[in-house]
């Protein structure tokens, strides 16, 4: 075991996983998360908490973190190159292992144009890959980036994002491929809604044999509207959303969205299920973590394996 | 060469405020290109000067003169004279045209007009664009001559992240993603193997990051 973690445990085990994702709020309520975490809990293996994800401030990651595992929910923290350079990583990075967290997730990180603070300076001293690189150093040679040694090491379950739907096509595999050599156990893929896209870009990690080194987990998310649909396909970079996908939504009419979002979701989770290589879903509802449950029990992932040892 | 664009004239306007008799400095070599300070665009701000301040019926004299260069000590002395006899100068040059009157005439108040704003070259007519950071470690070898550090949004040194598109930065529609470009030319150049190798965290220290900077060759001093 790298870590020890749930997640870890339920998919060396050979169990399909789910995780969910947990957006911290946008001040210091602590209970916004402990709410969320009583809706999340039982029904997922793992909870991203991301990491003032858009550029956007909000509650650290960490520290919502720390408040999960105190309620007996399993977190997977996430660290953006973003907004800290290699000194104050390494350092959240011990604190957060003392709080307990054990699964970490590596990410670039949304530039901050789009964000609240639009006119901040950011960092990236790393890039994701040398992020990935940098921490199973940590853990597997006991030494910080500079080389110098660790007498007490974090232990993450180390993962990553990555995007079958952004540019270049023919090098996102290759770039996955890159993170795996760097270093990590999982990968949780960009939102699926366009399925034929996605199978030929795990055709691709299958012939690398990237699937067989590291758990993937394909995203999914409920849609809630038609608006919402087609902002995200003209508005968020790197996002695929087919026509079939929003005509379902616009057949629905406005009553029958928010659940004709969940089927849509089910029925992707279904099809990426019997993708060769796909050990999981990772469902992202954030603001809407009350759908998780209700998407995870009809696609029939419930009750959610007891690790063991 | 070093870009640069004039300051709004109203920014400039509120600096010379309490002057009467100023030197407008040019410089003939980057900003003279890209038609921020040179010998042109001195006696245009020198006008709209004159201009705004007899509306506000306070005259002002203005001397006017572009040497060279003003980032070397044998050019702007030819600025000496003129210096003396003015209260202030306005200095069209880059900031390093700025701080090189600022050494060389201790006494002299100096102001910029221009706001110096990167490395680059001119695209096209009317068009300028950033190539290089001054990172002080140059990687082009590795990246088909095109610069991640200041390209790329990010300065991501292992390939582009998930906000490429179309060829575009997930910053603007209007930026083009340096990955996608650094990936096509590599593509070009049969050199795609090189975005497998991972390129391990970069040593800032030769960057801005290490403290000012200078570079002492002693095989070339007197
Ligand atoms: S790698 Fe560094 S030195 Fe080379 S072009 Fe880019 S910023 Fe300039
Ligand atoms: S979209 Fe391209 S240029 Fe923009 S940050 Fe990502 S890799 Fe860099």
């Amino acid at each position: 075991m790298k870590s020890g973690s749930n997640l870890e445990k339920v998919l060396e085990a050979g169990h399909f996983a789910v995780t969910a994702e947990l957006g911290p709020p946008k001040g210091a309520d602590a209970e916004v998360i402990s709410k969320k975490t009583d809706i999340l809990k039982d029904c997922v293996d793992a909870v991203n908490i991301t990491d003032c994800q858009t550029a956007v401030v909000r509650m650290s990651s960490i520290a919502a973190a720390a408040i999960l595992v105190s309620k007996g929910l399993e977190p997977i923290i996430q660290m953006t190159c973003r907004d800290r350079n290699r000194i104050a990583i390494q350092s959240d990075l011990l604190g957060a292992s003392a709080l307990g967290i054990k699964n970490l997730l590596c990410l670039t990180g949304d530039h901050q144009k789009f964000g609240n603070h639009p006119q901040s300076k950011n960092v990236f001293d790393l890039d994701s890959i040398q992020l990935i690189k940098m921490i199973k150093d940590m853990r597997d040679e006991k030494k910080f980036q500079c080389g110098e040694e660790i007498e007490v090491e974090p232990r993450f379950f180390v993962g990553a994002a990555e995007n079958p739907f952004s540019d270049p096509f023919e090098y996102r595999a290759l770039r996955l491929a890159k993170k795996v050599e760097a270093g990590i156990d999982f990968v949780q893929t960009q939102i699926v809604y366009n399925v034929e896209k996605f199978a030929k870009w795990m055709e691709m990690v299958r012939e690398l044999g990237l699937h067989k080194k590291v758990y993937i987990l394909a995203g999914v998310a409920p849609l809630k509207s038609v608006g919402m649909a087609k902002y995200m396909k003209s508005c968020v970079p790197g996002m695929d959303v087919p026509n079939e996908v929003i005509e379902r939504m616009v057949a629905v009419g406005k009553e029958g969205a928010k659940e004709e979002g969940k089927n849509i979701c089910v029925d992707i989770i279904e099809q990426v299920k019997k993708i060769k290589g796909i050990a999981g879903v990772h469902i992202m509802a954030v603001e809407w973590e009350e759908v998780v449950s209700g998407i995870v029990e009809k696609a029939g992932f419930l009750p959610r394996p007891k690790a063991s040892g | 060469m070093i870009i640069g664009e004039r300051k709004p004239i109203q920014e400039v306007l509120g600096m010379i405020a309490e002057h009467d008799k100023i030197l407008i400095a040019g410089c003939g070599t980057c900003v003279a290109i890209c038609m921020a300070g040179g010998d042109k665009e001195v006696s245009i701000l020198a006008s709209a000067i004159k201009l705004a301040r007899n509306k506000e019926e306070k005259s002002i004299q203005i001397l006017e003169q572009t040497p060279l260069r003003q980032c070397e000590w044998e050019f702007v002395d030819e600025l000496k004279d003129k210096i003396e006899t003015c209260d202030a100068v306005l200095s069209m040059a880059c900031g390093i045209g700025v701080q090189t009157l600022v050494e060389r005439f201790p006494k002299a108040v100096v102001y910029p007009a221009v706001n110096t704003t990167f490395l680059g070259l001119p695209e096209e007519q009317g068009v300028w664009s950033e190539r290089c950071g001054a990172c002080g470690n140059c990687v082009l070898d590795k990246t088909g001559g095109i610069c991640p550090i200041v390209r790329c949004s990010k300065s991501l040194l292992n390939g582009p992240c998930g906000g490429s598109q179309d060829g575009k930065c997930e910053i603007d529609s209007e930026v083009d993603c340096g990955w996608q470009l650094i990936y096509d030319r590599l593509k070009t150049l049969g050199k795609l193997d090189n975005l497998t190798d991972i390129l391990p965290a970069k040593d800032w220290s030769t960057s801005r990051d290490g403290g000012p900077r200078k570079m002492v060759r002693e095989d070339m001093k007197l």
